[in-house]
Parts: C-alpha cells; sequence; structure tokens
C-alpha cells in the first residue's frame, strides 16, 4: 500500500520526466524522420543529419577548436592559479577568487558587451576566433578554478609539500611532483566542465561571434530560426550526440572527485 | 506496562536475517540492557519494539493488553534516544522537548508546565533557550532524554546512548544516566556494545550473537554463571583454561589442577582478576609482558595453556619479564561451561 | 641551491600572474569600460534615471523579475518533491530517472528555447493532441517553462546533495515523538534542506534573470531585460541606455546571490 504523500511526489517527479524527456525524444525523432508533419509513417532517413553536416559542419569544428584551446588556457591559467589561492588562503585570495567568479554571476550579455565596447574597435582581434576564446575562458575559467581548489583544500597539501621541501624539492619541482598529480581528480573534472560549457555556450558567443565565425549553438540558434523543422532537429541531435557523453563523463569525474573529498 | 515479544524475528529485502524469532518479557518499571558486538541484532530489535521496522510475518510485540505489531511509530507512545542524539538543529532546548506534546495537541500552558518539569528533572535549567549547536556532547545526551521522556511514553528506547561521548564523559555520565533513569520508573530498554555500560546500569541483561538472545540475567547472573562460552567471554573477558580433563582433574601445559565436583566434561573458563600469584600454587606460567595500569599490573603470562594468559598482580612491585611464577585458581573462580 | 621563502612565495606569484593579466585585461578593463559607455550618451550619468523614468525599462525590468521569481518557485517546489521521492526511495529505473532530469544541465538557452517550441509551439505536442489551437511557446508562460526546463536539473542536484546529508535519524525522531508525515516534512525536511534550497533558488533565480538564449529563440515581442538589452544595442545602436541597463542587471543579480550567500552560508554560484 502506498501513502498519498508518496504517491503524490512520485507524479510529481514522473510529470517532470515527462517535461524534460518528451521534447528531447521529438527532436531526436524530428531529425531521422523524412516528414515530420506525416509522422513516422514518411520514414525513417539521415539525410537531414547529412544536410546539416554539408551546411554546419564549420560550426561544428569551430565549437570542437573553441572547446580545446578554452581547456587549454584555463588550463594553464587555472591550475597554478587554485594552486596559489589553495597555498595562501586570506582576504586577498577571497577577493581573488570572488572576482574571478563575477562572470557567473553578471549575465553573459553584460559581459559581452563590456568586451565589445572596449576591443571591438580592433578589427584584427574582432573578427579573430579568439575573441570568442576570451569569452569562453571568462566563463569557463572560475569552474576549473573551484574544481581544484576544492580537491588541493582536502587533501593536507602543506604536510606533502613540506614533506618534499624536506627531501631537497624546490617550488616549482614540487608544484609538478606533488602537486599536479594530487590534483588530478579535480583537474578531470574541471576538465570536463570546461569543455561540456564551452561547446554549449550561447549568451557571450551570440554577441561576440561574426557571420563568418559562428560556433555549434550560434548555428542551432541560426537553423531554428531560417531552416525547416526536420534540420534543426537534426542539428539538435547532433548537439546532443555530442554533449551528452560529456556530461555525463563530467557527472561521473565530479563524482569522483567528490568522493576523494570526503 | 509488560512488554512481550514472541516471535519476532526481522529478514531484510536482500534475504539476510538480522534477527531470529526472539520472545522476550519485560516487566513495567525495568531497566533492559541488549548486549552485543556489532551486527549480532540487537538495534533491530530496538527498532522493532519502537515500530522503526515492520518483521517479520508470525510476529507478535504487545504493550500489556495492546496488539502494537502493525502499528506505526509514532502512534505507539515510545521515547527514543537516538546514537546521534538526532535533535532538531532549526528548535531551541526547549522546543524540542516540547515537540512531542505538540504532537499530542496538548494547550500551550500544559505543554509549558510539563516541559519547565522535565527541564528541572533533567538539570537543564541553564540551556532551556539555548540552540543545540550551542551544547556540549553531555548536555545534548540530556536534552535527548529530556524529550523522549517529556510525552511520558510507554517505553524509553535508548540506542547506544552514551557511544557518541569521548572516554571520560562516558564514564562520569554513565552513572547519571543509571540514576536519571530510575527517577524516570519507567520501562527501559537500552542497546550497548559495552559490557561495563550494560552491568552498571541494566536490571536485566540480555547478551545478543547472531541474531540472538543467547542468555539473559541479572548482570551479576551474567557474570558468575554465563552459561556458554560466548558469554563467558563477552562479559567480563573470561579466558579458556584449555587442557585435558582426567577424573576430577584438568592438566595443563603449567601443571594439574583439581576440579570441583559440578564440573561436568566441558570445558572451563577463569577471569584474570582470579588467576593469582601464588608461592605454593599448583601452576607454573613465565611472565612475558608487565604492565602497569596504577592499581594494579597487568601480566602477560605463557606456558600454562597453549594461549597467552593474563593475570592481574596487586603489589607494590611485580614480576619480571621471564620469572617463572607460581598460580593458584580458587576452585569456587572456575567457570565451568557443560559440552557446547 | 638553497630554498628562501622568497622563493617560494615568488613561485606564488609567478602561479598567479598569468590569472591576474587575464582578468585584467578581459575582465576588470571592460567593465570599467562598461560602466564608462553607459555615461557617453546624451543623458551622461542621468541615463540611470530616465531607465528609471522610462515605462517599457521598468516595465521590462517588472517582467524579468516576475518571471524570474515565478520559475524559482516552480523549480524549487518540483526540484525538491522529486529530489526528496528520490533520495528517499530505492526502486528499479531510478538511476534512468535521475539522468533524465539532470539531462538539460549542458542544454544552452538556445536548445531549452527549442525544447519549448517542439511541446508547445505552433507544430508542437501540445497543438496536436489539444482539439483547440493550443500555441504557448512564444508567450510569456512559453518562456517559463523554458526556464523551468533548465533551472529542475540545476535545483535538483543541489537539493539532493543536501538531502542525502539528512540524518535519517532525524526523521525516525520526529515519527517516535508522534509526528505524522506533513509535520515530519514541515519541522525536520525542510528546515535541514532550508540552506541548499536558498542556495539553489538563488542560482535559478540569476540564471533566469540573465538568460538569453531561451527568449531569443522563442519570440522577440517577449520583452525581458535581455532581450531589451540586445535591441538597445543591436538595432537602436543605443550604447549608452545597453550599457546602463546591463549594468542595472548585473547588480541585481549579483545582489540576489550575495543576499542569498549570506543566508545560507555556503557559496552560491550561478552556472550555465
Amino acid at each position: 500500500m502506498m501513502r498519498l504523500p508518496k504517491l503524490l511526489s512520485m507524479l510529481v517527479t514522473l510529470l517532470a520526466c515527462a517535461f524534460l524527456l518528451v521534447p528531447t525524444l521529438q527532436s531526436v525523432l524530428a531529425g531521422i524522420t523524412a516528414n515530420y508533419f506525416r509522422g513516422i509513417s514518411s520514414g525513417l532517413t539521415l539525410k537531414w543529419v547529412i544536410e546539416v553536416w554539408t551546411l554546419y559542419a564549420d560550426s561544428i569544428f569551430l565549437s570542437i577548436w573553441l572547446a580545446i584551446t578554452c581547456l587549454a588556457v584555463t588550463l594553464i591559467l587555472g591550475v597554478p592559479a587554485a594552486y596559489a589561492l589553495a597555498r595562501n588562503p586570506g582576504r586577498l585570495s577571497r577577493v581573488l577568487e570572488e572576482f574571478i567568479s563575477l562572470p557567473l554571476a553578471i549575465p553573459g550579455l553584460a559581459l559581452a558587451l563590456a568586451l565589445l565596447q572596449l576591443y571591438g574597435s580592433q578589427q584584427g582581434f574582432r573578427a579573430h576566433w579568439s575573441f570568442i576564446l576570451v569569452g569562453h575562458v571568462l566563463y569557463t575559467l572560475p569552474f576549473m578554478v573551484r574544481a581544484v581548489q576544492a580537491v588541493l583544500a582536502a587533501i593536507d597539501l602543506k604536510t606533502l609539500e613540506e614533506g618534499a621541501a624536506s627531501l631537497g624539492a624546490g617550488p616549482a619541482r614540487r608544484f609538478v611532483d606533488i602537486v599536479v598529480p594530487n590534483a588530478l581528480p579535480g583537474i578531470l573534472a574541471g576538465s570536463l566542465t570546461v569543455v561540456t560549457l564551452s561547446i554549449g555556450e550561447f549568451n557571450l558567443t551570440w554577441m561576440l561571434h561574426t557571420p563568418l565565425l559562428k560556433t555549434l549553438p550560434v548555428g542551432l540558434a541560426d537553423s531554428y530560426a531560417s531552416m525547416r523543422l526536420e534540420i534543426a532537429s537534426a542539428y539538435t541531435l547532433v548537439f546532443f550526440v555530442m554533449i551528452v557523453p560529456l556530461l555525463m563523463a563530467m557527472q561521473w569525474a565530479s563524482a569522483r572527485a567528490q568522493r576523494i573529498l570526503s | 506496562m509488560t512488554l512481550s515479544l514472541s516471535s519476532v524475528a526481522k529478514t531484510y529485502g536482500d534475504g539476510t536475517r538480522a534477527l531470529n524469532p526472539t520472545d522476550l518479557e519485560i516487566n513495567p518499571g525495568e531497566i533492559i540492557s541488549l548486549l552485543g558486538p556489532s551486527g549480532c541484532g540487537k538495534t533491530t530489535l530496538l527498532r522493532l519494539i519502537a515500530g522503526l521496522e515492520v518483521p517479520d510475518n508470525g510476529a507478535n510485540i504487545r504493550f500489556g493488553d495492546e496488539d502494537v505489531t502493525r502499528l506505526p511509530v509514532e502512534k505507539r507512545n515510545v521515547g527514543m534516544v537516538f546514537q546521534s542524539y538526532a535533535l532538531f538543529p532549526n528548535m531551541s532546548v526547549r522546543d524540542n522537548i516540547g515537540y512531542g506534546l505538540k504532537m499530542q495537541r496538548l494547550p500551550r500552558a500544559e505543554i509549558q508546565s510539563r516541559v519547565d518539569e522535565v527541564i528541572a528533572l533533567c538539570r537543564l535549567e541553564p540551556y532551556a533557550n539555548r540552540a543545540i549547536t550551542a551544547l556540549s556532547g553531555g548536555q545534548r545526551q540530556r536534552v535527548a532524554l529530556a524529550r523522549a521522556f517529556a510525552p511520558r511514553p510507554r517505553l524509553m528506547l535508548l540506542d547506544e546512548p552514551l557511544s557518541a561521548l569521548d572516554a571520560a564523559l562516558r564514564l562520569e555520565l554513565r552513572d547519571e544516566l543509571a540514576a536519571l533513569l530510575r527517577q524516570f520508573g519507567t520501562t527501559v530498554i537500552f542497546v550497548t556494545h559495552d559490557q561495563d555500560e550494560a552491568l552498571a546500569i541494566a536490571d536485566r541483561v540480555a547478551v545478543m550473537e547472531g541474531g540472538k538472545i543467547r542468555q539473559i540475567g541479572t548482570p551479576e547472573e551474567l557474570y558468575r554463571n554465563p552459561q556458554s562460552a560466548f558469554v563467558a567471554e563477552f562479559v567480563g573477558h573470561a579466558m579458556p583454561l584449555s587442557g585435558e580433563i582426567r577424573q576430577q582433574t584438568l592438566c595443563l601445559e603449567g601443571g594439574e589442577l583439581p576440579l570441583p565436583d559440578h564440573a561436568g566434561g566441558g570445558s572451563v573458563y577463569v577471569r584474570a582478576e582470579d588467576l593469582r600469584a601464588d608461592p605454593t600454587g599448583p601452576l607454573q606460567a613465565k611472565v612475558e609482558t608487565v604492565t602497569f595500569l596504577g592499581t594494579h599490573y597487568r601480566l602477560g603470562l605463557t606456558g600454562l595453556t597453549g594461549q597467552r594468559m593474563f593475570a592481574l598482580h596487586h603489589g607494590a612491585s611485580s614480576p619480571a619479564i621471564g620469572d617463572n611464577l607460581r598460580l593458584s585458581i580458587a576452585p569456587d573462580a572456575l567457570i565451568c561451561l557443560p559440552h557446547s | 641551491m638553497k630554498e628562501t621563502p622568497v622563493t617560494a612565495r615568488s613561485f606564488g606569484v609567478l602561479c598567479l600572474l598569468p590569472l591576474l593579466i587575464f582578468s585584467l585585461a578581459f575582465l576588470a578593463l571592460p567593465l570599467v569600460r562598461l560602466v564608462l559607455s553607459s555615461s557617453e550618451g546624451a543623458d551622461g550619468w542621468s541615463v540611470y534615471i530616465r531607465m528609471l523614468q522610462t515605462p517599457r525599462y521598468l516595465a521590462a525590468l517588472l517582467q524579468t523579475l516576475l518571471v524570474s521569481g515565478a520559475v524559482t518557485v516552480a523549480a524549487l517546489a518540483v526540484s525538491t518533491t522529486a529530489g526528496l521521492f528520490l533520495t528517499r526511495n530505492r526502486f528499479w529505473g531510478r538511476s534512468a530517472l535521475l539522468s533524465i532530469l539532470t539531462l538539460p544541465l549542458a542544454f544552452p538557452g538556445v536548445v531549452v528555447g527549442f525544447m519549448i517550441i517542439l511541446l508547445g509551439g505552433r507544430q508542437g505536442l501540445v497543438n496536436q493532441i489539444t482539439p483547440g489551437h493550443v500555441v504557448i511557446a512564444y508567450s510569456t508562460f512559453g518562456l517559463f517553462l523554458g526556464y523551468l526546463y533548465f533551472s529542475i536539473p540545476r535545483v535538483l542536484l543541489t537539493v539532493m546533495a543536501a538531502a542525502e546529508k539528512i540524518d535519517p535519524a532525524l526523521e525516525e525522531a520526529a515519527r517516535s515523538l508522534g509526528a505524522p508525515a506533513y509535520r515530519v516534512l514541515w519541522d525536520v525536511l525542510l528546515p535541514a534542506l532550508r540552506p541548499a534550497m536558498v542556495a539553489a533558488g538563488a542560482i535559478a533565480f540569476a540564471t533566469a534573470m540573465g538568460a538569453f538564449g531561451t527568449a531569443f529563440t522563442l519570440a522577440t515581442d517577449i520583452d525581458v531585460l535581455p532581450m531589451v538589452i540586445y535591441t538597445e544595442f543591436t538595432l537602436s545602436a543605443n550604447f549608452a541606455m545597453a550599457s546602463a541597463l546591463s549594468i542595472a542587471l548585473g547588480v541585481v543579480t549579483w545582489g540576489v546571490l550575495l543576499i542569498a550567500r549570506s543566508l545560507s552560508g555556503g557559496t552560491v554560484a550561478a552556472g550555465g
């Protein structure tokens, strides 16, 4: 026998699942149906996916390229900084941490406007893919710093380093030999988050992109506005195929890092 | 109110038998301890009595004349003290203690006066309006007791009430807890893995192992007349005197010991405090370790039986390591068990 | 070479330097520029006064606050219910439900907008299966559904993490004192979840306030603040007002997160 509150909460859970899942399935289906308005009976086809590829392959490659470079930059900027912040906890570190986390609180649109008004007139930079990269790095950097910092805060970093120092290792050696290997679970979780977020970033990118530099989500917005439903759906399907494995890997890595923390 | 259990058993969904069919009768006002190692089923039995677990079919739990077997915990009117105390952090000490009375929908004034009464009884006056987080471990324990007792439960159930405290405080609060429980006057069942706690607080102790009650009796009975090797070893750490019995004599590696008439053909046990250094004693062993414990020395001995034995030695000085020591055991100190 | 505290410190500075330079060049300076830009229009600094006196901007701000507030409440209600249900029950298919509920975590706003069009648009599911022509996607309600769509997973994860840490004995204690199920929820579970709910609610609110992609995909005639900023900037080329509105939006969002953090005591940050 099931009590009423339990029954109700099960109903809410299932309804929420349906709300999230049904349109996702619709979109997958529409992407491989010959004619969505006539339904499945019109036959299944890959022609829309192929058409998406001919129309938008560039945007997909640009997004992958941006995600990889964004990861590289956040690793170079974020990991040493997370280490320095974890080693010197104090007011100044907190202020800095708070400051680099601003892009999480300030809407992407506002940040994009700020970047555009300062650098928009420099045509060489404005029209280059690295201009979009700056936006992606701004937005993903706090995730990398936090993920690494959380792991470094959980291990007894100071004692480990003192141990290494007593054996004669200098600061740079300690960073390479002690800090990075021990922070790996956090670096992995942070990296997957950065790649996932970079591939899906739209709010900043829409303002920063140029007609010649369209990322995957920009292309999606474009197809939603101007293409037939099947092509928009097929493009969304391509996006799902890229993002869902990343999302699952990200959740797995975060759970793993969390286990190390406790 | 008499608590009677018959054929109460618990099997979990994955097939684990946490408790074998158990019968138990507890008299009104009695303090009973369920004692055993972890995983022996003592907490399961307590939770079944509380109504937090549903027993297997065929079980019957009665509070006096009332069959409560299928009654959920919120309708059983039992007072529970949890191992973690489970005090509500969002309420003050006073609100925690009054929560059960509020659930009984008593008038506000009556709740106030009864909470005051319990607060006085548990000597919590200075802390009544504090937040739970501002209390020490010992104070939390008293609040947990007061909260469980305030609604005048038919039965108080305590799950390891002292284990969240550190060792020094535990000893101090043990006697305080015993006194307070007697003042309450209700029937109390408390679960512990610590034999000292059980012996110090309870009127009767039920020793449990492997999902069964092995023996139930007063602390003295259990200590003096254990019915099984498990109870002898778990209560009072009796050590087996393993050797060969010929007629009425126990032949050990370190000598021969005459057995009293009541000894059957089973095993013989002795406790460390009953193994005495005696220059004229019939037994002999070699001192291997000496540990000074303030009031006495604890000697580790070899050569008496196949295993290492321990003896307590009172006196200003102890034998040295490597000494050969003569020992005796008073006949009535021997614990003789039948064949198992 | 013998190591001195000075080399250790200078190594720490070296570690921070790249991040400092990047943040200065691409975060601090642009934000300063944004503030200055807001004053470079015809109104000078009084652009902020004009912003508050223009009904269209005020209405957009109000509409944004209302939708975000409604989404926050709805997402908290749905996700807390589902989160408690999923933490307290173990059943076959549970992890599948959990995966479905966290799936939209990586969906950008545009995709969420498209999901809502598929559900409630002109060619959407609701329109097909209901007799009358019901199109909900392009209205404020459609926007609400879109924001709810991406808020549910975020709130759910935070609430579930907190729900798993609640001592089960707390609930048992309340029940042993005679509390029925709804009192256990009210007196024990919700107070224990409160910090997580404040944190998650603040994130949902902040994300909804700044969300642009969903509104962009759904329609252009919904006047929420990010859409207004976008049209001011790209269509009207009113850079000063666009900057002023961006700053207002940023300050409100950041303020909400700050208040929430002081209430919940933990770290609150928007994401996605």
